[in-house]
């Protein structure tokens, strides 16, 4: 099946080429990355983990999303989904792989990292959260392939595909509540040891993945045969607008909690991130004060936009909504949500961090390799719905 | 073996050894003034801790006690880091965004974030106090660490670090509530060619992209040694010994003397003690 992905047209061979050039990019800034260290980052004693980790996190929002569209329609039948519920399946496997490789870019030994499972610590959440991830990468390629091969088929999947897909609904829970629960349970981190981290990644990952769903629709009816359909669609921003909207409101609990029990070291970090922070020399540190804001206006402005049905309903609307949703949480629960964890330091040191080009032009190339994943699981699908329903998918 | 016994042994070892063993320790520029060995049995008065020659052969808990007080005395004295970072090949890059360190000092308000207020007094408030490790009880690092590379040692409480397992993920820098904890960004042993400074050969340097951070001078315990912050201390300010031993004099300090650790709330229970 995987052979649909070498037949296409100028659009799809151009699209594979720049992402493979990117993706060019990336690997020798990595070579750079390898022979000198992790110098070559941002990074420093006090701020230790930074853009990578930052990725990873938003990532694995990203791949356990697919869930919103799996459930409704293998749980309740909801048979409009039957048409994009493999396109959500086949985000969260290049999701998942771009979260391995936002880790193994991030390591220090990256020889070293298969010691997670020559020595396997189930103490640590790191350990847990490798399983699951790559327990739900799995999972998710068994999925998508055997139901797309009896689409192919014309049969329905068989019976014994059933508990493999029930059995990945909770697994996408915990793969982002294993995640919160690396930043969680760190008594050494104010800003991240609250109780209503793991709700929260999950209330954003609700949000942002539908959202790129959306666009990933919207996009496709643009550029290709493939319609997902209006109905699809405005149930997807439903659950965008649901989902964002406990996503802010869990952050204003964060916001309150901080700000009325008026601890100094929980809202040290709030304030870093809004306002910034003086170091002991008196030097301001607010790099991320710009972002945040960003982050809050578009928040903001999604929600007026989806709360509001006359722009819900409307695509254009619904496409700006969903492009503010997915930029705001990316800002917010990637550097913003890693950074200030580690600022200030447990002994209130304020240390600038900021990625390097170099540092940048990894993580753009691990978007690349997911795109480019994407991009020939997408092609897959395609292909075959056009081989099943020729009639609709003529050129 | 009692203590007893011990330091009678001990005794017969140090004439063998007399020459040998301070040559090895000395080895360290740092160290150049000679520390004899009645220098070390000296009583220093309330000048510092009185300390035998030789530490414990073994122990059930070893644990510090720092004086800050007397620390504070001397306050631009770096021996204790010197002699620390020297035998220890901890690369000295000048840089705080690649900086490895095991022991440093810190401002007061700094170290103590929960002792600090506004009315302590300029000479207490704009003093150092000396961070390292706390080899704590409950140790944040061991748990989160996932390929046990950071691990406690039950024998004798130590909490320490396989540079051959770990895979640099920093998960462990990020658990630790004092900040302990140093990653290579950098490959040290190329900066020490570099530098043409020379590598003591009997301790290991350590590869890029590895977490560390003070051992306790555990390869020294281990040939009987006292840790080399505490032998390098000009005023004796360190002590150090067994807490599992009633007889043991840091044991005898924490009893008589009212002192402090760095966030004891967090329950990690910190095994460096301070004299304020």
């Amino acid at each position: 099946m995987i052979e649909k992905a070498l037949e296409g047209g100028k659009k799809y061979w151009s699209l594979i080429f720049v992402l493979l050039v990117i993706l060019a990019a990336g690997v020798i800034a990595y070579l750079k990355q390898f022979s000198e260290g992790l110098t070559v980052t941002g990074l420093s004693r006090d701020v230790s983990w930074g853009l990578y980790i930052a990725q990873f996190t938003f990532l694995v929002g990203v791949a356990a999303s697919a869930v919103m569209v799996v459930l409704p329609y293998y749980l309740h039948n909801y048979m409009l989904f039957g048409k994009i519920t493999i396109l959500g399946e086949f985000i969260a496997i290049p999701a998942c792989i771009m979260c391995m490789t936002f880790i193994f870019v991030d390591m220090g030994q990256p020889f070293r990292v298969l010691n997670i499972f020559l020595h396997p610590t189930p103490r640590s959440v790191m350990f847990w959260d490798t399983v699951v991830l790559f327990g739900y990468l799995l999972l998710n390629l068994l999925i998508g392939w055997i139901t797309l091969t009896s689409e192919l088929k014309g049969i329905k999947p068989p019976a014994w595909i059933k508990p493999f897909i029930i059995v990945s609904i909770p697994w996408a829970v915990s793969i982002h509540t294993v995640t919160a629960f690396l930043y969680s349970g760190l008594a050494a981190r104010p800003f991240w040891m609250t109780a209503v981290l793991a709700p929260r990644f999950l209330a954003s990952a609700f949000a942002s993945g539908p959202a790129m769903l959306i666009l990933l629709c919207l996009i496709l009816r643009k550029t290709t045969k493939f319609d997902a359909g209006k109905e699809p669609i405005q149930k997807l921003a439903v659950i965008v607008t649901y989902a964002m909207t406990v996503n802010v409101f869990l952050i204003l609990m964060e916001v309150f909690t901080a700000m009325y029990g008026d601890i100094p070291e929980h809202l040290a970090h709030l304030k870093f991130l809004y306002f910034g922070l003086r170091d002991a020399q008196g030097v301001m540190h607010s790099t991320l004060v710009p972002w945040m804001w960003l982050s809050s206006l578009l928040a903001v402005v999604s929600l007026i936009l989806l709360l509001n049905p006359k722009y819900r309903n409307r695509e254009g609307w619904l496409a700006a909504a969903s492009i503010a949703v997915f930029f705001s949480l990316w800002i917010d629960k990637g550097m913003g949500m890693i950074v200030a964890g580690f600022t200030p330091s447990p002994t209130h040191n304020v240390t600038h961090y900021s990625p390097t080009l170099i540092e940048s032009l990894i993580s753009l190339a691990v978007w690349a390799l997911g795109a480019l994943i994407l991009t020939v699981l997408y092609k897959v699908v395609l292909s075959v719905r056009k081989q099943v329903e020729p009639v609709r998918y003529k050129d | 073996m009692d203590r007893r016994k011990f330091f009678k042994y001990a005794g017969f070892a140090a004439v063998g050894l007399a020459a040998g063993l301070p040559a090895k320790l000395l080895a360290a520029e740092a160290l150049a003034e000679p520390v004899t060995g009645s220098d070390l049995e000296c009583a220093c008065g309330s000048e510092g801790f009185v300390r035998q020659m030789y530490p414990p052969a073994s122990a059930s808990r070893w644990a510090m006690v720092i004086d800050l007080r007397i620390c504070r005395e001397d306050p631009d004295c770096r021996d204790c880091i010197k002699a620390c970072h020297q035998i220890h090949n901890v690369p000295d890059y000048q840089d705080a965004k690649n900086e490895v360190k095991w022991i440093w000092k810190e401002p007061f308000s700094h170290a103590f974030t929960e002792a600090d207020h506004q009315y302590i007094t300029g000479h207490i408030k704009h003093s150092n106090a000396l961070l390292l490790c706390n080899h704590c009880d409950n140790p944040p690092c061991v748990k989160v660490c996932p390929t046990k590379a950071t691990f406690k040692r039950e024998k004798d409480g130590l909490v320490m670090m396989d540079w051959h397992r770990c895979i640099g993920c920093r998960y462990c820098i990020a658990a630790c509530p004092y900040g302990s904890r140093s990653f290579n960004y950098r490959e040290p042993k190329k900066f020490f060619t570099e530098k043409g400074q020379r590598l003591q050969p009997d301790f290991p340097a350590r590869t890029r992209g590895v977490v560390e951070k003070c051992t306790f001078c555990e390869e020294r315990l281990a040939r009987g040694e006292w840790p080399a912050c505490v032998l390098a201390c000009p005023h004796n300010a360190i002590a150090f010994g067994d807490l599992g031993n009633p007889t043991d004099p840091v044991r005898r300090i924490l009893q008589d003397t009212f002192t402090i650790r760095r966030k004891p709330a967090l329950g990690t229970q910190p095994e460096i003690y301070y004299i304020v």
